[in-house]
């Protein structure tokens, strides 16, 4: 598989990151050819494996379902970039 | 007495318990090593001398009421990828260049309780994504040792460059480290120095800045193998802040670290004999069973037949969660913000600016092998594989109880190095990156030198919560290698 430029612009739209029309064709050889390296993945015979999504075996663990914090606006809105009173302030979303 | 900056941390316990040298003596030697030497190095991004002191003073209050804790006035770096309150933590990226946590992270706040002294932040990786320490928005990081004949700049390895460097060029008698893929173990093996990276699930990951979720663990990088159990041993502990925390006990693994090795099986996997790998690497690796040997243990060779599948599984696992992980920065709740027409248009500004080029690279990457379509034939397929892997291991079990390879592939490279190729730069951790995907626990202790006079490492691999056999064998390869050793920058004595 390997990607064309309109695939590598859409990657980055769904990614969120903006791609400069002439960083295009420098990212899309970067990516084919890191993707070109991970297709011998296919040789490999997975029939009847079972995923392996976590990195331990351990199972996880339920909790009661109860507030453990809260209470900390001043310290949540501390690093944030805009606010406007105890809210995060963003562009106009909806006209 | 031994200088200060030359100290173990087991020696400087034992100092500073019998009033032969002050916590504050002690601090004070690692800020003047850090004054003259990091405007070079750069192993740190931010000096926190002020509260260094101020610890530093607790600690000799504390020694002198005979309170004193396993750490007590012991001066650590700090990745500066572990959140620490009140103190800006940057992950090495311009999108939390400003970030200052209002919160401890779990590794950290052990270490406090423990009565250690933070010396500051240590330089990485951007969110501790690369090989080299290059991808810093800092600025790289220089590695103490030299060429012999050569002062070319080398890299530290990466992602915990800064940690390995600044504790190898006498800067820190220990620091903390994160390992996705070798982040601990590489740049420890490039830096003449131990570090291991526990078992998944030993350490907390709360409040450690993401990368890979499945894949991430913290652990220590320190100048001895003891000095690493004496670590971990802090770090360590269940968390239930971390739904992936392991609810077991912390056992004494610096008391392991002497159990020696004898009737111990030590497995040498034959898939990591590389082709085209190093005859040095090769003799090294020969030596370390000559080592384990002589000390009463058993080589016994086995077979890990899915090795050379794990760099390209792990390719896709950890871009994967990277993207998933690093979504959470877009410029409305903390981090840098780049404003634009509308919201999306934010997003887009805030990631391109905040990102360096390694990140962006493995966002995409990431983003693609989970946009629909491709998750099957990519992801899917990269979890059964990464299951044949720890399969691989759990047969090696049966047979062996521990296993013993090289570190890395070669020695610490040059700054202009491998930086064009990004699959060139990813080999760096074929040896390291199994112990990630199956979440073994992995040690790597400086065993000799390369032609060059530059360090390279053993690495010692173990069974799932089973440290203390690996600091066991890291042990008894430290006593066959006596690796005294050191790297020509670093602090006055």
């Amino acid at each position: 598989m390997s990607l064309d430029t309109a695939t590598v612009r859409r990657v980055a739209s769904l990614a969120r990151i903006r791609v400069e029309e002439d960083e295009l064709p420098r990212l899309q050889s970067e990516l084919n050819g890191i993707l070109g390296w991970i297709e011998q993945l296919q040789a490999v015979n997975t029939d009847g494996v079972q995923p392996m999504a976590g990195g331990g075996s351990e199972k996880l663990r339920m909790r009661e379902d109860r507030v453990t914090d809260g209470g900390i606006a001043e310290k949540v809105l501390a690093n944030a970039p805009d606010r406007a009173g105890e809210f995060f302030a963003v562009p106009k979303v909806v006209e | 007495m031994t200088a200060a900056t030359e100290l173990t941390i087991a020696g400087a316990r034992a100092a500073l318990a019998k009033r032969e040298i002050s916590a504050v003596e002690l601090t004070e030697a690692h800020l003047k090593g850090i004054e003259a030497l990091n405007p070079r190095l750069n192993a740190y991004i931010t000096v926190t001398a002020e509260q260094a002191l101020e610890q530093a003073k607790a600690a000799d209050a504390a020694l002198a009421k005979g309170e004193a804790k396993p750490l007590t006035g012991i001066p650590l770096a700090i990745k500066d990828l572990f959140c620490t309150t009140g103190v800006k933590t940057t992950a090495a990226s311009k999108i939390l260049g400003n970030f200052v946590p209002p919160y401890e992270s779990t590794v950290t706040a052990n270490l406090l309780r423990d009565g250690a002294v933070f010396l500051g932040k240590a330089n990485l990786d951007e969110f501790a994504m690369g090989s080299s320490n290059a991808t810093s928005a800092f600025g790289g990081v220089e590695n103490p040792w030299k060429r012999q004949g050569d002062n070319a700049a080398l890299v530290p390895g990466g992602s915990s460059g800064g940690s390995a460097a600044a504790v190898a060029a006498r800067l820190a008698l220990g620091a903390t480290a994160t390992d996705t893929g070798g982040s601990i173990r590489q740049p420890a093996a490039f830096c003449g120095i131990a570090g291991i990276k526990p078992t998944y699930g030993r350490v907390s990951r709360f409040g450690t800045v993401a990368f890979a979720s499945s894949l991430d663990q913290a652990g220590p990088v320190a100048r001895t193998v003891e000095d690493c159990a004496i670590l971990l041993g802090s770090m360590s502990g269940f968390d239930p802040k971390d739904s992936t925390s392991a609810d077991v006990a912390v056992p004494d693994f610096a008391a392991a670290c002497a159990r020696g090795v004898k009737g111990l099986r030590i497995g040498i996997p034959k898939e990591y004999r590389l082709p085209g790998m190093p005859a040095e690497i090769e003799a090294l690796w020969q030596q370390g069973i000559a080592w384990l040997k002589e000390a009463g243990a058993e080589p016994v060779e086995i077979s890990l037949p899915h090795t050379q599948y794990a760099l390209p599984t792990y390719y896709i696992v950890a871009p994967a969660e990277a993207s998933s992980n690093l979504a959470r920065y877009d410029g409305v709740r903390f981090g840098l913000r780049e404003n634009g027409g509308d919201l999306k248009d934010l997003y887009e500004r805030t990631r391109r600016a905040g990102f360096g080029d390694e990140v962006r690279r493995r966002i995409l990457i990431g983003t693609y092998v989970l946009s629909a379509g491709y998750y099957d034939a990519y992801y899917l397929k990269a979890q059964k594989v990464r299951a044949l892997i720890k399969r691989d291991f759990d047969e090696a079990w049966g047979k062996v109880d521990a296993i013993l390879t090289p570190a890395t592939p070669s020695a610490a490279f040059g700054r202009d190095e491998k930086q064009d190729d990004p699959v060139a730069m990813y080999l760096n951790d074929v040896f390291t990156v199994t112990a990630n995907l199956a979440g073994i626990p992995g040690l790597s202790v400086p065993a000799g030198l390369d032609t060059r006079g530059l360090p390279l490492g053993l690495q010692v691999l173990g069974k799932p919560f089973d440290e203390e056999t690996v600091f066991a064998v890291g042990r008894a390869l430290e006593q066959g290698a006596n690796f005294t050793a050191t790297p020509s920058v670093r602090a006055a004595a």
